[in-house]
């Protein structure tokens, strides 16, 4: 039962936050892999309790984020004066789309534009954690997290851990 | 072939006499501006006194330039003659300005840079100023490249790689010359780049010396029994002892802060950086060299005294804010001096010929992390800052979310440049007042990618006045603070103490100010098109004295306070109660130069 109200609640959200674009994104939780949860497609989702509790998952990628991505993109996805708010770039862009630039980079650079983003496709500290970051923002970008540390988290699973630590390496 | 002349004799009174005489003659003549913290002493001070706190209220914009870039714009114009040389931020173009001319072009330099550095560039692609000397400019490049300038055509003379941007190595700072040689400093802490400070000849660019922070004693350019550290020899391996296995070869503890020089002692000084990563428990020691003020000579580089501020740092309490050199009494006697505001919130007061510790005192009364530094020499703990274990980020450990500490990781103050006026005695520091929490938690190292490993969140200090700044005026004697005025933002702009009794500094809503040196009291403001995190400076120029700044809002700044700061602990009730930079200011580089009409 709390399921479908969550995903209900989660669409209302999504529709009032980011227009057409937006209303493309399926937040609900459609599965659990043990480690996260994914929507209908397959793609990564945050899964907040109705209580406030953020999975492990997106608590982590609070965390990465405010490691990795803060200093060019501000503080909790919200942008800075020269790289875009994530919150909303990860509303609008597509899943792969986003592992993509993540991994690859980007660059804007002309007489208007100096922007540069780095390829992060070797670096364990961002690429281990892509989903856990993808979450987190799809959840500011909603707003079902609010700014700030996360006040409530679920704790981390031993199929998180364990993934984690292969990951990174041991 | 008068140029040729010009050479040799500029070559031979390098070779001959103390400083660099070229430089010296325009830091002596306060019509020029001719470094960045307008003179070897660091101390912004100019005896230009034509506009003063009686008259600056009728101050007006003069003219403006625009420098075509968007991102932050930090540092300041120099003024040599009649040539305003202005500099941008990536893909830091040059400009000579023809000050006869109403600031004609008389040439630009734009250099070719992989666009690659600015992804590796922590905070923004900020380049904090041009250096001269002996007819030269001298670049810094984003991607590390020294380019030296024929100040007249604006042709290369010669170039030199300094660093790796594939490794994380980058600039920001600005070069100091010094006789016959300039010494260059090296960015990316948060990459762990292993710091040093470079010396290469003026005459063509090949190097003379390297110091590193961290590592073997020869390679850090230190004698174990003259080097001295609080009056004692430093001794053997006093580095690398100092960190788990070979961590110091990523311990960071890097250059991108300002350089001072003594003449007289012979002694260039500048700070390290913080150690990498930010994660505390995975770099156990003291971390040496990291976070530490340096005394080197400057012709050899070899070390005569350090003082690590921060041992084993554990909340990115970067060390490398420009030591201003000072001479005043204490107890009767007149001392030379080493003052340094730096970002754990303690202003340190030095013998600077011999690295003695005479005070340290917070100089914003929110710093909270350390009850004191010891200041007792029989001590054990003399020198160090006594670590309150609540806020101790290392000892409360991994994953755990150390809360309320005073400052944040922007510090007390980064690396706007603070001014002192010999006439007052007063120190004028532009400040933050920003708390914050910090969670560490463990990363691995990988070349050219970040390596921090910590989470941090920052705020408003609480119970204050609400505000992220405050523009100080400050005793380096006492210890004490003599005013402070409350600013809304950080004050991310370097400040400019002149002998007409005024003080200017720029704030991020673009303002500039300027307040009376004695009081405080605010006689002028002016908003420029974009918010200021360049630094005031003052030229003459046609028998008529001028103010400058560069706007143009960016920086660590830019990233923080665009959207604006809020308090996770305050819960709810916070929401709507921070103020967003971007609701007062845009991008947008530009210079504004004011004047008193006729």
């Amino acid at each position: 039962m709390t399921k479908p109200r969550m995903a209900l609640a989660a669409a209302l959200i999504a529709l009032w936050a980011g227009g057409a674009a937006a209303q493309q994104k399926d937040m609900a939780v459609d599965s659990n892999d043990g480690i996260r949860s994914f929507n209908a497609e397959g793609t990564p989702v945050p899964e907040i309790a109705e209580d406030g509790t953020v999975d492990w998952p997106t608590f982590s990628g609070y965390r990465r984020y405010h490691a990795e991505c803060h200093v060019c993109h501000g503080p909790d996805g919200e942008g800075s004066t020269y790289a875009p708010a994530l919150k909303t770039s990860a509303l609008h862009m597509d899943y792969y789309d986003f592992q993509g630039v993540v991994a690859s980079g980007r660059q804007k650079v002309g007489a208007s534009e100096n922007s540069v983003m780095p390829a992060f496709g070797t670096n364990p500290n961002v690429m281990c954690y892509l989903d856990d970051i993808y979450t987190y923002l799809l959840a500011r970008g909603t707003d079902e997290v609010p700014r700030g540390r996360p006040a409530k988290r679920a704790e981390k699973s031993d199929a998180f851990t364990e993934a984690e630590t292969a990951c990174m390496g041991g | 072939m008068r140029r040729l002349t010009l050479g040799l004799t500029a070559a031979l009174l390098a070779s001959a006499a103390h400083a660099n005489d070229s430089l010296q003659a325009i830091q002596q003549d306060p019509k020029q501006f001719g470094s960045q913290l307008g003179n070897y002493t660091g101390n912004r001070y100019s005896e230009l006194d034509q506009i003063t706190k009686d008259n600056v209220g009728d101050l007006q914009v003069a003219w403006t330039f625009s420098t075509g870039v968007l991102r932050g714009h930090e540092g300041a114009p120099l003024v040599i003659g009649d040539v305003m040389y202005v500099h941008t931020p990536f893909p830091n173009i040059v400009y000579a300005l023809d000050l006869n001319n109403d600031g004609k072009i008389l040439w630009k330099y734009t250099p070719e840079q992989n666009a690659d550095v600015i992804g590796v560039m922590c905070c923004d692609t900020v380049y904090r100023g041009l250096a001269f000397a002996d007819n030269t400019i001298f670049l810094h490049q984003a991607d590390t490249t020294l380019v030296a300038l024929d100040a007249t055509t604006g042709d290369v003379k010669w170039s030199v790689v300094n660093g790796d941007p594939a490794k994380g190595e980058t600039n920001t700072a600005t070069v100091i010359p010094i006789k016959d040689k300039v010494l260059v400093g090296i960015s990316g802490g948060e990459y762990g780049v292993r710091g040093h400070v470079t010396a290469y000849n003026i005459a063509d660019g090949t190097q003379a010396w390297r110091a590193y922070s961290t590592g073997p004693d020869e390679e850090m350019l230190v004698d174990p029994e003259n080097t001295m550290v609080l009056g004692k020899p430093i001794g053997a391996n006093s580095s690398i002892d100092s960190w788990e296995g070979d961590q110091w070869q990523i311990g960071g503890g890097t250059t991108w802060g300002w350089f001072t020089y003594d003449p007289e002692l012979d002694l260039v000084y500048y700070g390290t950086g913080n150690p990498s990563t930010w994660n505390p428990s995975q770099r156990p020691g003291d971390n040496k060299w990291s976070m530490t003020i340096m005394a080197r000579d400057p012709d050899d580089g070899m070390a005569k005294w350090f003082y690590q501020k921060t041992p084993h740092d554990e909340w990115d309490f970067d060390g490398v804010n420009e030591n201003v050199l000072i001479d005043r009494e204490i107890d009767g006697t007149m001392r030379k001096l080493l003052v340094n505001f730096d970002r754990n919130g303690f202003a340190y007061t030095m013998d600077r010929e011999t690295g003695e510790l005479l005070v340290a005192e917070k100089y914003d009364p929110a710093v909270n992390w350390a009850t004191e530094v010891n200041m007792d020499p029989e001590s054990d703990q003399y020198g160090r800052p006594q670590v309150v274990a609540e806020y101790s980020t290392e000892q409360n450990g991994e994953d755990v979310n150390s809360t309320g500490i005073c400052p944040a990781a922007l510090g007390t103050k980064d690396q706007q440049p603070s001014a002192y006026s010999p006439k007052t005695q007063l120190n004028y520091v532009p400040t933050n007042h920003v708390c914050m929490d910090y969670e560490p938690f463990r990363v691995s190292y990988s070349a050219g990618q970040p390596y921090v490993g910590a989470t941090l969140s920052m705020y408003p200090a609480p119970d204050s006045h609400g505000g992220m700044g405050n523009f100080i005026a400050w005793d380096a004697v006492t210890g004490e603070i003599k005013w402070s005025l409350p600013e809304q933002f950080s004050v991310w702009s370097g400040a400019l103490a002149t002998a007409g009794d005024v003080v200017f500094y720029g704030t991020l809503e673009g303002y500039l100010k300027a307040v009376d040196a004695t009081t405080g009291e605010e006689l002028y403001k002016f908003k420029t098109p974009s918010g200021i995190i360049g630094n005031v400076m003052t030229y003459e120029h046609g028998g008529k004295q001028y103010v400058a700044v560069l706007s143009g809002t960016g920086g660590w700044a830019g990233i923080g306070l665009a959207a604006g700061l809020t308090n996770a602990n305050d819960g709810l009730g916070a929401v709507g109660g921070y103020a967003a930079l971007s609701d007062y200011t845009a991008l947008g580089g530009s210079l504004t130069v004011f004047a008193i009409p006729d």
